[in-house]
């Protein structure tokens, strides 16, 4: 396998000299684009990408290739997700002057509530704001007829669309570079050759593996298992029952990370993530007591309903990009566990700024476009001992009882510092950085607050059970 | 579809945010229409009206000053609130995110100037 001439050539060069030699790589106006992917990442590419380069006057000629029908129901229009717009991302997307409109969110979260074998409790977004949106990725699960709400992926492509891509519902057949530029083929069709391509497919498409007989230097991601299902309870029960509130599960079951309830319109997303999920343990999880409580009285898994365990990204690929090439979202560089479209947001418009206004090739990528996925990466590494470190506290009693009456203890009054609180919120709606949540756990009110809680679970063992906030 | 609907809602005539008051946040319009006035001799006088996709409150992220006029609700209104952290947090990373909000200020200023020359012209 060939790298890339210029990796070959000159490997990992100083990126000045690098930036030295990327004459021919700018684009300009009628530039073709192809975007392979209309998910999130593909279309905030492609918007992105219009808007900057209007911006310092020239017009790319952009194609997503996209065969997905996002207005159809069940796997043709879906992105197998679990369907959350972090709270960072909705007051971002706020500020780009993209508002989400109550057309495609089914539920705006303002709450989540934290279930424990020993108890659980509420705890409110800092403002009492609907500032997290649950949305479906396609038009709703295979069973749903005549959704109200649409879907978030086709919104997102709509946008693109409207800024003046393309959008080719044919299927790529195959990928080449001829004359250092990619060429794809569509199924029945012509082929065509482009000055870059952008690659925002996801870790759960046979597509990546096209990339593997190019002569470039692409490791794709590393990645685990997961499982999402979607329960029909109707509008009304999923708001009677579930509220506004996203009912997060840490449990001591083996193999289990966490698991999370997402109340939509009238379906709630059940997400588990852990090691090797199958459908006892699936089945385990969801006739706990504290699942149940959740959910109506009565209610029981049904014999058909529409679930998959889709492959999510744990390791980034290395190194997204080569020349007129970039590998964006799930394919590239993706947040941990949490908030993948809003990693999505940040490398799609680092691509787009990068490709527009510095040029497509390797080291260009390298020096404007890495930064951004490195930082991502590094503060997964920060992840993984955040959820690592949880794991291991599950494991005990009373150490469960020490968060649980440390969370339960600053809900008591508003005037209390959230200290738990707020790294538990951040820890799982993804709205905070990794770096961040582990850097207020080092507070030493923190470590004392924890302390003492775990301390008194320990002499008032009775004060715990049961407890609810 | 009221369920979807995101931000915190205000209705008819309720102060979003007040002259004076200090303020580490700006927000965006969701749904509906807002007046800016400003008190100035004991009178409100009403500078702009701001509708859905604007925003309003963006001087407390560049300043640290206090807020320079109220905002009320006209109408039922929806407001999302962008926190200044997480604003200039995103901005480090990526300093086009701020250029909506330059362009923006930018527009109004250009109509202030018209309106400060229109009258001293009279």
């Amino acid at each position: 396998m060939k790298k890339d001439n210029f990796t070959e050539a000159f490997g990992k060069a100083d990126t000045d000299s690098e930036s030295a030699l990327t004459g021919g790589f700018e684009l300009t106006d009628g530039s073709r684009v192809a975007v392979l992917g209309g998910g999130p990442a593909g279309s905030f590419f492609s918007y992105f990408l219009l808007d900057i380069a209007g911006r310092v006057g020239f017009v790319p000629q952009v194609d997503i290739f996209e065969k997905r029908i996002f207005s159809k129901v069940g796997a043709v229009g879906c992105n197998m997700c679990g369907g959350i717009i972090s709270e960072s991302l909705v007051q971002t997307l706020a500020a780009e002057g993209i508002t989400l409109p109550p057309t495609i969110v089914e539920r705006g979260i303002d709450s989540y509530i934290l279930h424990m074998d020993v108890g659980s409790t509420r705890i409110d977004t800092p403002l009492q704001e609907k500032r997290i949106a649950a949305v479906h990725r396609g038009a709703g699960p295979k069973d749903s007829t005549g959704t109200r709400w649409g879907s978030f992926d086709g919104f997102l492509l709509d946008m693109a669309k409207a800024k003046g891509a393309n959008h080719l519902q044919g299927q790529v057949t195959d990928i080449s570079l001829v004359d250092g530029k990619p060429v794809l083929s569509v199924k029945g069709g012509e082929s065509k050759q482009y000055d870059l391509l952008a690659v925002c497919v996801g870790v759960n498409t046979p597509t990546l593996k096209h990339f593997a007989e190019l002569p470039i230097d692409y490791t794709p991601p590393k990645t685990s298992k997961t499982f999402i299902s979607e329960f029909y309870l109707g509008e009304e029960t999923v708001g009677k029952y579930l509220g506004s509130s996203m009912h997060v599960f840490l449990m001591n079951i083996p193999r289990v990370e966490f698991a999370a309830l997402i109340p939509k319109g009238d379906y709630v997303t059940f997400c588990m993530l852990g090691e090797d999920i199958d459908d006892d343990l699936v089945r385990r999880l969801l006739e706990t007591d504290q699942v149940k409580q959740c959910l109506p009285p009565g209610w029981e898994i049904p014999k058909v309903y529409c679930h998959c365990s889709p492959k999510i990204n744990v390791k980034g690929a290395h190194p997204p990009f080569a020349d007129r090439l970039v590998f964006i979202g799930d394919c590239g560089a993706t947040r941990l566990y949490k908030d993948g479209i809003g990693a999505a947001y940040r490398t799609a418009k680092a691509a787009a700024a990068t490709a527009a206004l510095h040029g497509v090739a390797a080291a260009d990528f390298r020096k404007h476009f890495m930064p951004v996925c490195t930082s991502i990466e590094r503060d997964n590494l920060i992840g993984k001992f955040i959820f690592g470190f949880n794991r291991r506290i599950n494991k005990l009693e009373q150490d469960r009882k020490g968060i649980l009456g440390m969370v339960l203890h600053e809900q008591e009054k508003p005037t209390r510092p959230k200290r738990m609180s707020m790294v538990m919120w951040d820890t799982f709606t993804g709205s905070a950085s990794y770096g961040d949540i582990l850097l207020r756990t080092m507070h030493p009110a923190f470590l004392f607050g924890l302390v003492r809680h775990i301390v008194s679970s320990f002499l008032n063992p009775k004060n715990f059970n049961g407890r609810k906030g | 579809m009221e369920s979807g609907n995101l931000g915190k809602a205000f209705n008819d005539g309720d102060v979003i945010i007040r002259q004076g008051d200090e303020g580490d946040c700006m927000y965006v319009i969701q749904s509906g229409a807002v007046e800016v006035v400003r008190h100035v001799d004991g009178k409100d006088v009403p500078i702009a009206t701001r509708s859905e996709g604007e925003f309003f409150g963006e001087m407390s992220i560049f300043e640290r000053e206090v807020r320079m006029a109220t905002v009320r609700a006209r109408g039922p209104v929806r407001v999302i609130t962008v926190d200044k952290k997480n604003l200039m947090k995103r901005i480090q990373e990526d300093p086009s995110l701020a250029f909506r909000l330059l362009q923006t200020m930018s527009q109004r200023l250009r109509e202030l100037s018209g309106e400060v020359a229109h009258r001293k012209s009279r």
